[in-house]
């Protein structure tokens, strides 16, 4: 906080002056910033998708797990997107629902079908920082990009790969996330993430996420065939194996409601 | 040749003292290698069964140090507003301390409860700004009578509650990392009591008890080894009345320990707990060289010898004895490398080094020193050495009752050996001085005890855990394991799962069942799990197909043969209730229980050995199998008795015990040899019947032997004082068992060497050169 009011003291004037003097100056905050917003600009317009999700849970002894997760999406202009998940693997959880409507800013409105219980549960719940279906990947992690669950700081260029990246940390609004900040890695050809390390509550690397095979679809929205989730402090990973990526099937607000839920397998 | 080595250290003193200054030096430089691990697995090797076990249980699921706070209030319970906030924040503050992963408290618990067709899913206490007074007697029913909190993280009085940080440390740089949490959460304690000074706070945990090994190890270093010093140089002064002797004591002393420990930095040794005892002990050991030296030195000064020619005369005298005895104490350190620990091979291997260092540094510098420091010698006859007559006197008169009654005290206590129990319980390694016992036992008294073992259940197949069978069998088990005697907590997936059946119930008690199908366990699971925030998910209970849980059982302090004996039963439930389920069991507790008993299967094979050998070189030295035999007996029967004894002293018998009787072995014969070669002396050379050879060799030996053994005794009951148990106990056994030994050797030995010895004269060998130990002095003629 003290440190924040005193960034702030010698950061006004210092913008002012800058400002004065040069026609267009920006921040590390404003150009982080400038980069999410032209991130999320830059898909705008896939309107609905459904693909294929395998991910593949492996422990430190290399012992693996598999789960089979067909995902639809809606997306929202005025707010978080919409998802609906169905569990295909393992068997025990067949036809297994989830639907979640993401907000920025807020908790996220969650429903669970269970088939077993023929019920549609809503979770009340504002943790979003535990691992799905017990992988490395966080809910949180999962959930569609929204300019307002951050704020930021760009950091540096530096080349990726082929490409050159943009370097960008973001600092979770939601103070129940597991994160105190994430680094991110977007080639500033494409917009396309290509690396994230999480750090945890104590500020520590804690999990680094790459995206790798990344496809183009309508000749705009990049998507990538593979993300890989490596956790550091326990040396397990899981990786997420994306297929049948298809946009623009006519899905709408109808398909995302509890009623849909349990048709939904 | 070995004329030479003295000669020189006589003629050129000071050369000798500055080569062997340089060597020291270069050698002490290793030192900066030497690291402490403080990490209790040290204890075990890779190969031990237990901490094989003990790893795959950790691979399977989730690693668990972990450190723990107790808050207790001073007056009343926890379950006031303004103590759950102080819990909350240090609950909050816990997920700083450096490489925690995961968090538990009864504040953060996660509270899973219905409203219609919602599932809520919060923190026990998620905001305690808002929590009044009104709140607490239901909130006080809640937490205390959850099967999950209750004697686990709440007493179930409600006055003592627990904050458990699970960590993982990265194990890069094990030095710094488990002090850096320490710091971390001492500075969280500090702040604690100062923002709370109604209430108390303790730390416990595994992560505590590591940096308890390395603290009294510090400690220990910081104030047994200036008090051995100072035994040393007391003992010294008071025996042998000189300070230049003293203080050329002193230099070899410190040249070896120096450069014993610096060895082990060049060649890779780690310190541990144990092995950190290594100086004391070699502080101990190396004064036995010089006092024999010094005494015939002396001896010969005073009957008006020249300086140098007594040094010679000395260490001609002493040359063979000392080698001898320093080859059998190496041998006896050495017979360590059998132990199953590995910290007690490296504390043998270090200390049978620096024995042997000790040895070249006494024919070496000591004589240079002596030769360069002014010594003087007031004329005198000594009243000890009458002292020694009568007593020898006294042994011969005596003997015919010395020989049935020793031989009855030697059987009767032997008799009580077996009467010891097996026990190594980790909490009770450190004394009631140090806090992490405190703690420790203050949690065993108010909420559970250290003894954990985690139970690993096979179901066999990929979701097995959510077949109904199997949670039944689940539920059965963990049932059965909390109606044992020793049980106060049992931490298992099926509580998880019989709440989450009545939250799907609209709450309903009624509904606090199993599920009937497995797939609706599954999907409550999944439910369940996609609730849970950072850090309190189930990884830590569940693998990651859902093949396998862990149960993790929570005892009263129970002895290693109790804790061995439970596990037993454990194994035997599972054969008779569900013996298509495999199982792992595991636990550190569980490792230090079987180490004891490990380690002294291994060692009996190692004392054999060393007793073997030990035996040959007596027989080789003394040239003769009989005295080889006849010194069997005095050189086994003090460990023998020592045990015997600790039976009425403390009766436990574990890790450390289990290798004093190797260590003591190579010792206590150093009596044995001096005594026997000197009798062998007077019975071949002198052409003297066994009575006076008896006699003679009280004359000889007998003061040297007792002050070195007096000596010993002091510096062992100094490691006695150590607040690590294991030292402790070692060092009190060992002192015990070597004055046994002096007692054996001197009421024992003579009687029966008196009884078995009955030629009356032998020959008169011309064979000048047979008596290869022992050349002879002019101090008995």
């Amino acid at each position: 906080m003290n440190l924040q009011a005193k960034t702030i003291n010698w950061l006004l004037p210092a913008i002012l002056l800058a400002s004065a003097s040069f026609s267009y100056a920006e921040t590390a905050e404003e150009k982080g910033l400038a980069i999410a917003k032209q991130t999320k600009q830059s898909d705008i317009g896939w309107t609905d998708m459904t693909a294929q999700m395998q991910m593949v849970l492996r422990n430190s002894e290399g012992q693996e797990s598999i789960r089979d997760i067909r995902m639809q999406s809606l997306e929202k202009k005025d707010d978080g997107d919409k998802s609906l998940s169905i569990f295909d693997r393992p068997l025990d959880v067949k036809g297994t629902a989830f639907l979640s409507f993401s907000h920025p800013g807020e908790a996220d409105d969650q429903w669970l079908y269970l088939p077993a219980l023929k019920r549609v549960k809503r979770i009340a719940s504002r943790n979003k920082s535990g691992p799905f279906m017990g992988s490395e990947f966080a809910y949180e992690d999962l959930t569609s990009f929204e300019i307002e669950k951050y704020t930021y700081k760009y950091l540096r260029d530096e080349s990726c790969g082929t490409e050159q990246c943009y370097v960008v940390e973001q600092y979770p609004v939601d103070e129940y996330s597991g994160y105190t900040r994430r680094v991110v890695w977007i080639d500033q050809s494409e917009n396309r993430l290509h690396k994230i390390d999480f750090y945890d509550r104590k500020n520590s690397l804690l999990k680094t996420l790459t995206y790798a095979a990344y496809q183009q679809y309508l000749g705009k929205h990049w998507r990538p065939d593979m993300m890989k989730m490596d956790n550091h402090l326990t040396k397990k990973n899981t990786d997420l194996i994306w297929t049948d990526y298809q946009f623009n099937t006519g899905l709408s607000d109808a398909d995302f409601n509890r009623n849909s839920l349990k048709r939904a397998h | 040749m070995r004329e030479r080595i003295y000669d020189i250290a006589l003629k050129h003193p000071i050369w000798i003292l500055l080569a062997s200054i340089i060597l020291v030096i270069l050698a002490t430089a290793g030192a900066k290698n030497l690291v402490f691990k403080s990490d209790y697995r040290v204890f075990f090797s890779e190969e031990n069964p237990q901490l094989t076990s003990f790893e795959s249980m950790q691979k399977i699921y989730s690693k668990s140090d972990n450190a723990v706070f107790i808050i207790a209030p001073k007056e009343g319970v926890v379950f006031t507003p303004k103590r759950l906030a102080a819990i909350h924040k240090l609950t909050h503050e816990s997920w700083q301390v450096p490489y925690s992963t995961r968090v538990d408290s009864i504040t953060n618990f996660q509270y899973t409860r219905a409203e219609e067709d919602d599932l809520i899913v919060e923190d026990m206490v998620f905001d305690p700004t808002r929590l009044t007074s009104a709140d607490m007697p239901a909130l006080t029913e809640l937490i205390v009578n959850d099967p999950l909190m209750r004697s686990k993280l709440i007493s179930p009085e409600g006055h003592v509650s627990v904050v458990n940080v699970t960590i993982q440390l990265p194990g890069i740089n094990p030095v710094e990392e488990g002090p850096e949490v320490v710091s971390k959460i001492r500075e969280m304690k500090t702040n604690f009591l100062s923002e709370n000074p109604d209430m108390d706070l303790y730390l416990s945990g595994m992560i505590i008890m590591n940096n308890s090994f390395a603290e009294s190890a510090q400690y220990d270093s910081e104030t047994l080894i200036p008090l051995m010093f100072g035994v040393v140089v007391l003992a010294m002064i008071f025996f042998l009345r000189t300070f230049s002797g003293t203080l050329a004591t002193i230099i070899v002393i410190i040249f070896t320990i120096f450069s014993t420990m610096g060895l082990a930095g060049w060649t890779g040794f780690y310190l541990t707990a144990p092995s950190i005892s290594a100086p004391t002990i070699l502080l101990t050991l190396a004064v036995a060289d010089c006092v024999h030296i010094l005494t015939t030195f002396f001896y010969e000064l005073r009957h008006g010898a020249e300086k140098r020619a007594a040094l010679i005369s000395s260490l001609r005298i002493n040359f063979n004895p000392i080698f001898l005895t320093s080859i059998t104490t190496a041998i006896g350190f050495l017979s360590m490398n059998f132990s199953d620990s590995p910290p007690f091979r490296d504390l043998g291997n270090m200390v049978a080094a620096g024995v042997m260092i000790a040895f070249l540094l006494s024919i070496t510098v000591f004589p240079a020193l002596l030769m360069l420091l002014p010594i003087k010698v007031k004329p005198q006859n000594t009243e000890n050495s009458d002292l020694m007559d009568k007593f020898s006197a006294f042994v011969i008169n005596k003997r015919n009752i010395l020989l049935p009654g020793m031989t009855l005290v030697i059987l009767s206590m032997v008799v009580f050996v077996p009467l010891n129990t097996l026990n190594d319980d980790f909490v009770k390694y450190f004394d009631k001085t140090v806090p992490f016992r405190q703690a420790t036992d203050f949690m065993q008294d108010n909420i559970s005890g250290m003894t954990s073992i985690e139970i690993s259940i096979k179901s066999g197949e990929s979701g097995g855990i959510n077949e109904p069978a199997y949670l039944k069998a689940l539920d059965n088990f963990s049932g059965w394991l909390r109606t044992q005697p020793e049980t106060d907590h049992v931490s298992t997936l099926t509580d998880i799962i019989k709440r989450l059946n009545k939250n799907m119930h609209a709450d309903n008690p009624a509904f606090y069942t199993l599920p009937e199908s497995r797939e609706l366990a599954a999907q409550y699971l999944l439910l369940y799990e996609m609730s849970l925030p950072y850090g309190l998910d189930l990884n830590n209970q569940l693998n990651v197909d859902k093949s396998s849980t862990r149960v993790i059982g929570t005892f009263k302090n129970l002895t290693s043969n109790e804790q061995i004996e439970l596990e037993e039963r454990l194994y035997q439930w599972f054969a008779d209730n569900a013996p298509q389920y495999n199982i792992l069991v595991a636990s550190p507790p569980l490792m230090f229980a079987h180490i004891g008993q490990r380690n002294i299967h291994s060692m009996l094979i190692g004392i054999t050995l060393a007793l073997i050998l030990i035996s040959a070189l007596l027989g080789i030295a003394l040239r003769s199998v009989r005295y080889g035999l006849i010194s069997l007996l005095p050189n086994l029967a003090p460990a023998a008795m020592g045990f015997g004894l600790w039976y009425f002293i403390d009766g436990q018998v574990g890790l450390a015990l289990s290798v004093v009787a190797g260590m003591t072995l190579g010792i206590i014969v150093d009596d044995t040899v001096h005594f026997l070669s000197k009798y062998r002396y007077a019975r071949e050379q002198k052409n003297k019947n066994s009575h006076e050879a008896v006699q003679y060799a009280f004359a000889s030996v007998g003061r040297a032997l007792w002050i070195t053994s007096l000596v010993l005794v002091a510096g062992f009951m100094v490691l006695a004082q150590s607040s690590f148990k294991i030292n402790a106990d070692m060092g009190l056994l060992t002192a015990i068992t070597i004055l046994i030994a002096l007692v054996v050797d001197f009421l024992f030995l003579p009687p029966l060497l008196m009884k078995l010895d009955t030629t009356p004269r032998y020959e008169n060998q011309t064979d000048s050169t047979k008596g290869a130990l022992h050349e002879p002095s002019s101090k008995n003629n």
